[in-house]
């Protein structure tokens, strides 16, 4: 795994233009972003050649940040915008930045569908189990029985496993690191950004200043133990009996299949059609 | 069905092929939509002939990701369109003011059917003159076409790209379902002789670009994704950089030139027909198959020696209120039959100086069927 200079994570950013951030202190958010910045620097890609879509949250607000081209679109659409840009230059890597709810509430259609077509999007889904823009309602990635503000008596719905949705429909790479394990994020951003097909992150991450305030779970260090202490690689988990397991965050890569990708496809349909029009 | 031929030919055409021809002949080279009656030929025959010519067709799950789609593809480069009818126009709102406020080509067809919700599918109706341009919340200016027959469905969807492109911001094509369906003989022009408009491109090094340059026209180059410019995106108030702002004086200066960027150039974008209103002292007002029915009525009115004329938008947002108050001005009634509740009288009633409108009279039809030239030819003998 190279190593990324600060320098470099500096130049990556549109400092001069967009700092200070709207970010909380102690947010995931940012060193999400950091670790995405290493990832994408580590690859020596040609940035004019990336382009990051987001949808809106505090998650989605990425974009402006970083020095690459960008769009901050609308509430759970970041992957149907994503599909236009990459369907039609199907040359550019194409990451999305959303949040556990504009993914897979407002915008879990959209993820769905991109999952099946195996369009070759890289989805890092900030999931911090809440609402964190509009003020901490829950999402459908809030355990059950937390608090948020309109589940007072906690929550009595059940959640989502992001993974486990991405792969049942379809995606052909899910994986789930945490805002703490940042080194092993990052090569997970790269292997997802080099997987051809649809690609997909559930990144645990913190809300310290509503979700964690709300739910007591101590500030950012306190909530940054937690994933230490309470996930495990999937490769160890296999290894232990199921009770030792139980409640912990399983990280890792969870699938990682070969199946055609949907903009290769559609060019073999294009040379199909053109010489039928020929014979 | 598409003509790259050199020769201008008679072809039998539905409106909905019409408008693929045109879209096609226009340049679009990227089409996402979701199937709804009667738009659907529109994506079928652009499921056909986009991929002979490599260019993108695909189908999405919804409207809401076939307009984000849409405007996705234009940022990175394409000449993008959409196409459906009531629900779906409905489901593509909040993107269509994106698109505005993002200042992003691209164009959505929306052939007409009974409303509100499913309604009476599919018959016709023209229930969405003020939804195509209040539709989407906020202030946003329109620029919504509205064709009368095949061939100008096919003109007006060329004419849909090029304001598109030329104004940037997304071009509403209002389609009768009558049209849409109607077959009728057209000859289409030579490829060579259609006038193709494309967004300006920068020409300054990367730092300098402003994805929102100010200019006399309010008209601004614009890059594409992958092009080195690196530009930021919003539907968040924004610089002339893209850059999210909170500060009153940039936001108010953003919203200045949405709606500048229509007024200043209104003769441009304004197009109406006047028929036989030189000595005119009833006029009709009407648009798409109920002006057809309308000039109908007026060749039966004159033929009896009635002084009746026709005022036709083929733009109608923005309004035509020139000629709308030329009109007022000059005849003693207006008729105005519409299949609707009155959305157009609504509009015409903005223009009526006196406080009373007793010079406007409404004919409204919403059960689904159309009005006829002989019902439009006993309302004027009515007011007579
Ligand atoms: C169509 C629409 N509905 C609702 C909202 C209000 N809204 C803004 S952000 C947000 C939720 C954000 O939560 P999440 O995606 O989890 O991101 P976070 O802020 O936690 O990073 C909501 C409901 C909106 N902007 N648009
Ligand atoms: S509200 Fe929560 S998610 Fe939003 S910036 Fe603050 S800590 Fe981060």
């Amino acid at each position: 795994m190279g190593k990324v200079s600060q320098r470099v994570v500096h130049n990556f950013l549109r400092h001069d233009k967009k700092f200070p951030h709207v970010w909380c202190a102690g947010c995931s958010n940012g060193t999400v972003l950091g670790t995405i910045i290493r990832a994408i620097a580590e690859q020596n890609l040609d940035r004019n050649n990336i382009t990051m879509v987001s949808g809106i949250g505090c998650s989605s607000r990425m974009p402006v940040y970083i020095d690459l081209n960008t769009l901050h679109s609308l509430h759970g659409r970041a992957i149907a915008f994503a599909t236009g840009i990459k369907t039609y230059k199907p040359g550019m890597k194409v990451i999305v930045v959303t949040g556990d709810g504009d993914c897979t509430a407002i915008g879990g259609n959209h993820l769905i569908h991109a999952a099946r077509r195996n369009l070759d999007l890289t989805v890092i889904v900030i999931n911090n189990n809440i609402y964190g823009m509009t003020g901490g309602q829950y999402s459908p990635t809030t355990p059950f029985e937390a608090k948020a503000t309109t589940s007072p008596f906690g929550n009595f719905d059940t959640p989502f496993d992001i993974c486990d949705l991405a792969i049942g429909a379809g995606a052909t790479f899910v994986g789930r690191s945490t805002a703490f394990h940042t080194i092993e994020l990052q090569k997970m951003i790269v292997d997802a950004m080099e997987h051809k097909g649809f690609s997909i992150i559930d990144v645990v991450s913190a809300c310290p200043v509503i979700y964690g305030r709300m739910n007591k779970k101590g500030g950012p260090a306190e909530m940054m133990m937690a994933m230490r202490d309470n996930s495990i690689l999937n490769t160890a988990a296999e290894k232990l009996p199921p009770e030792k397991v139980e409640g912990k965050i399983i990280r890792g890569i969870l699938k990682k299949v070969d199946h055609p990708e949907y903009c290769e496809r559609y060019a073999e349909l294009c040379t199909k059609v053109k010489e039928m029009q020929h014979e | 069905m598409a003509r790259n031929s050199q020769k201008p030919e008679l072809v039998l055409m539905q409106g909905n092929e019409a408008v693929a021809a045109g879209a096609l002949a226009a340049g679009c080279d990227y089409f996402a939509g979701y199937p709804i009656t009667p738009s659907t030929e529109i994506a079928e025959i652009l499921a056909e002939e986009l991929p002979k010519r490599g260019h993108t067709f695909i189908q999405m799950e919804d409207e809401i990701a076939s307009i984000a789609a849409i405007i996705g593809a234009s940022l990175a480069g394409a000449k993008s369109l959409t196409a459906t009818s009531g629900p779906g126009f409905s489901l593509m709102q909040e993107g269509i003011g994106f698109a505005k406020i993002t200042e992003t080509p691209c164009v959505v067809v929306n052939v007409q059917r009974s409303g509100p919700s499913t309604g009476l599918p599919t018959s016709p109706a023209q229930g969405e003159i003020m939804q195509s341009r209040w539709g989407s919340h906020g202030d946003s200016p329109a620029i919504v076409l509205y064709p009368a027959s095949v061939k100008e469905s096919y003109a007006l969807t060329i004419r849909a790209f090029n304001l598109a492109e030329k104004y940037r911001t997304c071009v509403i094509l209002l389609m009768d379902e009558v049209i849409g369906h109607m077959r009728e003989a057209i000859s289409l022009p030579d490829i060579s002789e259609i006038k193709i408009i494309n967004r300006i491109k920068p020409t300054v090094p990367a730092n300098w670009y402003k994805h929102y340059d100010e200019n006399q026209k309010y008209l601004s180059p614009l890059a594409s994704y992958g092009e080195g410019y690196r530009f930021h995106v919003t539907g968040l108030a924004h610089d002339q950089h893209g850059f999210p702002t909170n500060k009153p004086t940039e936001a108010g200066a953003m919203m200045e030139r949405l709606e500048k960027k229509i007024v200043h150039n209104i003769r441009d974008l304004v197009q109406i027909e006047s028929y036989m209103m030189e000595d005119a002292n009833i006029a009709i007002f009407a648009a798409g198959i109920m002006a057809r029915a309308a000039k109908a009525a007026v060749k039966i009115a004159r033929a009896e020696g009635l002084k009746v004329g026709l005022l036709r938008p083929l733009t109608i947002w923005p309004f035509p209120d020139d000629a709308v108050r030329k009109m007022l001005k000059n005849v003693e009634y207006v008729v105005v039959p519409e299949l609707n509740q009155g959305q157009f009288l609504h509009e015409l009633r903005r223009l009526v100086k006196s406080t009373t409108d007793s010079k406007l009279i409404g004919f409204q039809r919403v059960n689904g069927t159309l009005i006829t030239p002989t019902e439009i030819l006993q309302k004027i003998k009515d007011v007579l």
